[in-house]
């Protein structure tokens, strides 16, 4: 990884480095929902200053943040010149799908199978997310008594109606 | 005086068995996150906040004031014995106190940052007392106009005080605002954004959003770089020495003045206040070579600092309803649910209530002081908690939170959502907190935009022929033009380089 680099604008390591940039990707984060946030309020009715529809706020809110999108995007172009404190660098798309997954699952899980299952599926699903992950005695042993402690203390003690067992095996 | 009755009202509140006992669990909690590698008091207190829905309204807010101040004082713990602070507001506790952990003064080095963090709550506390009453009077005046522009003040605020680029913070509160909107439309009772989705009628909690974008998504950024900490060496010698005593005294009185000040400003004051107080005392020290190699005024003032700012942080929360920082706005949160509308009418219609909890965060310090510097070893053994063992946990009390919101797993999907966006924000470097804020804050601008303008007839004008409207404003616009100033940038940019 050299330092900064000159880079021609229109070749190819000049959109190379563009395509890398964390700014670039809030500006299109920015603009898109800036835009679609408009597009999604034209449907509400926008009213005037002294009696302001559904769809004045979020109108004026979508055209600050897309503005804010260009003139972040504009800045973009303008400094390309490969400072690595704005690569975006690694991404742990591991993590992201494991941990975020393992949540859904949990979610799919929880009527179905009940919170007996659905909870240890949560911790070792979400678990194989860290590069330490081993299955072994201690960790086994660690997510079963997890699984059941909060199971005592949240079904049990405070009641929240999640199944123990669910709709699959006749809970 | 009224402040001593008030006080004692207070004392009557706090000092009863059961807020004891919340209180006592909130600081334990609290510490106990800010020492544990990962797990920060924005997401235990989103954590937490569906279990509170069963407690009382004091017993609630007591024990989620004290995992709050509680974690600054375990973060300061991290700070000096790991070189890594726990909180944001302890990064400059890691310069002085680390070295002091070096040179194998790390139990002196604890015991001066509570005995600070003691002091500076004691006097924190007497300022809330005083002041707040007065505070809540003018804010008695204010009309939906003044609301208006004090939440764009706190907004700008929390802007300035974050990191990275403005325009990426001013990009992450919009997108905050809009995601509050969600749901019915208070006036017209319209379904905006939830395009027919039956989990999202009544708008997206909160909750959901702090437990996911600093719960998940945390955990995620903390995924990438997995390296250990161990406490190296032991702690054997507690009590500063009178020397020390005689060195701390005045940096504990100026981080104490700075801090209090420093705290009400919107937007995460008590870690602008450690900065400040750290520059103040270099500056005016016969030694300044001292620091960076273990200065007790290095850990003295800063820590006084960043729990005075931590305390007087309460005063626009209790009296305005505005939020000044992302847990405030979680404690908001709570109030809401538990029935009570934070503003100025809480003083007065809830005097148990508001008195109970500023006392109670005396009595928490107090305790933060007898019972950690025995306890220390015990946090000491935290440390090295190894963050593979404990994340898997961190999932699963957010999951289970998720769902027992309203018994749903819509809850929980959404939960995963936002995990994504809060990974996403990170890797972009769009700092979480001004969401959360711009969040909590969108529907309440929204609606008293909307209440000010039509009371005058729909002239925006009046936003600026009212004084304390227009003066709040101003604030807005010159905190936005100081940061704006290249001089006064470059040493923002500076500031935040050294964490």
């Amino acid at each position: 990884m050299s330092g900064r680099a000159e880079y021609k604008p229109g070749g190819s390591a000049f959109a190379h480095e563009i395509l890398h940039r964390k700014d670039f990707w809030s500006a299109v984060l920015y603009v898109t929902l800036g835009l679609g946030t408009i597009i999604a309020s034209l449907g509400y009715e926008f009213g005037g200053p002294s009696n302001m529809g559904p769809g004045f706020f979020p109108i004026v809110l979508g055209a600050m943040l897309a503005l804010i999108g260009c003139i972040i995007a504009v800045r973009v172009f303008t400094t390309a010149d490969g400072n690595p404190d704005l690569r975006l660098g690694f991404i742990n798309w591991k993590a992201l799908a494991l941990v975020s997954g393992s949540t859904v699952l949990f979610g799919l899980l929880l009527p179905y199978a009940g919170v007996l299952i659905a909870l240890p599926v949560l911790m070792l699903v979400g678990a194989a997310a860290s590069r330490h992950f081993r299955i072994e005695l201690r960790a086994v042993v660690g997510m079963l008594v997890l699984s059941v402690a909060c199971t005592l203390v949240f079904v049990v003690g405070l009641g929240v109606p999640m199944p123990l067992l669910g709709s699959l095996f006749g809970g | 005086m009224d402040i001593f009755a008030n006080l004692l009202i207070g004392l009557q509140t706090a000092g009863s068995l059961t807020n004891l006992f919340y209180c006592f669990v909130g600081v334990f909690l609290g510490t106990a996150i800010g020492v544990l590698p990962g797990l920060g008091p924005t997401a235990t207190i989103a954590i937490l906040l569906p279990i509170t829905f069963t407690m009382g309204p004091e017993n609630a807010l007591i024990m989620l004031a004290g995992i709050y101040y509680g974690a600054q004082y375990g973060g300061s713990t991290t700070a000096i014995l790991v070189n890594l602070p726990g909180e944001p507001s302890s990064v400059v506790t890691a310069i002085d106190g680390y070295q002091m952990a070096r040179k194998g003064r790390a139990g002196v080095a604890l015991s001066t940052a509570a005995i600070s963090s003691f002091v500076a709550g004691t006097i924190a506390t007497l300022l809330i007392a005083l002041f707040a009453p007065i505070l809540g009077e003018v804010a008695l005046k204010f009309g939906p106009a003044e609301y208006f522009s004090l939440l764009s003040l706190g907004l700008v605020a929390a802007l300035v005080l974050a990191h990275g680029s403005l325009l990426q913070a001013f990009g992450t509160v919009i997108v905050g605002l809009l995601l509050g909107l969600i749901g019915p439309d208070v006036n017209s009772g319209v379904q905006r954004f939830t395009f027919g989705i039956t989990g999202m009628q009544d708008g997206i909690s909160f909750v959901i959003v702090a437990m996911g974008v600093f719960g998940l998504g945390e955990i995620v950024a903390n995924l990438g770089d997995e390296s250990g900490r161990s406490v190296s060496g032991t702690i054997s010698k507690m009590l500063p020495s009178r020397e020390d005593v005689r060195r701390m005294a005045a940096p504990v009185m100026r981080g104490t003045a700075l801090g209090s000040l420093l705290g009400i400003l919107p937007g995460g004051g008590a870690m602008l206040a450690s900065f400040a107080s750290y520059t103040v005392e270099k500056k005016l020290s016969k030694r300044p070579d001292e620091f960076g190699k273990g200065a007790i005024e290095g850990v003295a003032g800063p820590e006084a600092a960043n729990n005075a700012g931590a305390q007087t942080a309460f005063i626009p929360m209790l009296t305005l309803g505005v939020p000044s920082n992302s847990i405030m706005a979680l404690i908001i949160g709570a109030m809401i649910i538990q029935g009570i509308q934070p503003g100025p009418s809480v003083m007065i219609e809830q005097p148990a209530l508001f008195w109970g909890v500023i006392v109670s965060m005396w009595i928490g310090n107090l305790m933060l002081l007898v019972l950690n510097l025995p306890m220390i070893g015990l946090w000491v053994r935290m440390i090295g908690i190894p963050y593979h063992f404990l994340f898997p946990a961190i999932l699963v009390f957010c999951a289970i939170g998720a769902f027992s919101l309203s018994n749903s797993t819509f809850d929980v999907f959404l939960l995963a959502l936002f995990g994504v966006v809060g990974y996403v924000l990170r890797k972009l470097d769009c700092e979480p907190a001004p969401l959360l804020l711009g969040f909590i804050l969108g529907p309440m601008m929204e609606e008293n935009l909307r209440r000010a303008l039509m009371i005058n007839r729909g002239d925006a004008t009046v936003l600026f022929t009212r004084p304390i409207s227009c003066a709040l404003l101003m604030g807005a616009v010159a905190l936005l033009v100081m940061v704006l100033l290249p001089s006064i940038r470059a040493k923002r940019d500076v500031a935040f380089q050294e964490e």
